[in-house]
């Protein structure tokens, strides 16, 4: 059973892993058409508004997390302020909700 | 010379250590909760960081868990585990275009490191991004996540229920200090985003896509559809 478990791990590490690593060693030194490099270029923000939406609003089943969350990140980022002051103004903000419903 | 190059590459992973630093906080609770139901689970202490450490993919972890415990087969586990694991491969080819040249070995070392969070700090960094840089940033998400599993696993509890319901939005807020900056600086961007947001959910929503395509699928059609407007406006622009 045990032995089955780590065989497991080894076979989701090996299937996690290649697909992180081929394009960095198949692509390493090639040049890809422009057309491709700008579609490249674009997947980190496309990904990032995948990744944001619709998650953010399933983190607990009072959706008032989600929304009060995502609109005290967005103000905090849109005023200036850098990544893990934003992260912790939407959890302090979370917090003050918790305890006040 | 050479003090230089190496003042350089410190230099350059300590700026990744710190851009890491809320991947690390954001990780915090999830690897604590993960090593929790890993132990409720039946995993041994072992074979939870052992997990951790040779996976080091948060939500396949999970959902390992998840089907041990209803009894799926190792093969089905692995099956499910590299369809949800599949995005990376569009953030590795993305972020190839971003890195500074270097030998082979090393990006294969650092491409094990990749995941939706370090991804996304590296790619919306400003400039090239360094083989330092990389390392720094993963050391730190790596250990945190890797750490706090195994604590998760001891202690035997996660954070208190009220601390832990306000950080589960640590990781999206994260996202969000990330994303707005450029949506801020390129019209563009408000278009990536919010196009794949709505792909995304359509997908998850209506046509019940399992999660690591419903991702793939979203950010490919958002990221060519946008390429391909961009162009024919720059087009115009030049006519």
């Amino acid at each position: 059973m045990h032995s089955t478990i780590v065989w497991m791990i080894i076979g989701m590490g090996i299937v996690t892993y290649i697909p992180r690593m081929l394009p960095l060693v198949v692509f390493h030194n090639v040049k890809l058409p422009p057309f491709l490099q700008g579609v490249l270029k674009n997947v980190p923000y496309a990904t990032l508004g995948a990744l944001i939406v619709p998650g953010i609003f399933f983190i607990h089943e009072d959706i008032w997390f989600g929304i009060l969350g995502f609109l005290s990140a967005f103000i905090a980022a849109w005023l200036g302020a850098n990544v893990i002051l934003v992260v912790l103004t939407s959890v302090a903000v979370l917090s003050i909700y918790a305890i006040l419903i | 010379m050479e003090t230089t190059l190496a003042t350089r590459k410190i230099s350059h992973f300590r700026q990744g250590v710190q851009a890491g630093a809320s991947i690390a906080i954001g990780y915090m609770p999830i690897a604590l909760t993960f090593g929790l139901l890993a132990k409720t689970t039946g995993l041994s202490l072992f074979e939870t960081v052992l997990m951790s450490v040779i996976v080091y993919a948060g939500a396949s972890q999970y959902i390992s868990l998840n089907l041990l415990s209803l009894g799926t087969g190792a093969f089905e586990i692995v099956l499910t585990t590299f369809i949800l694991n599949i995005r990376h491969f569009l953030m590795s080819a993305s972020l190839n275009e971003k890195v500074e040249p270097d030998v082979l070995w090393k990006k294969a070392l650092y491409a094990f490191g990749i995941t939706d969070e370090t991804f996304s700090v590296a790619a919306t960094k400003e400039g090239t991004v360094t083989t330092s840089y990389m390392f720094g940033l993963i050391a730190v998400s790596y250990g945190s996540w890797v750490i706090s599993s195994g604590i998760g696993h001891l202690v035997g509890a996660s954070l208190p229920q009220s601390l832990q319901e306000s950080m589960s939005v640590a990781l999206y807020a994260m996202f969000i200090g990330l994303l707005v900056p450029a949506l801020k600086k390129q019209r563009k961007t408000i278009w990536l985003a919010g196009t794949a947001a709505i792909l995304n959910s359509v997908c998850l929503l209506v046509f019940h896509v399992p999660k690591g395509w419903a991702i793939v699928i979203a950010t490919v059609l958002a990221a060519v559809i946008v390429q391909f407007f961009d162009k024919e406006s720059e087009a115009e622009r030049h006519a």
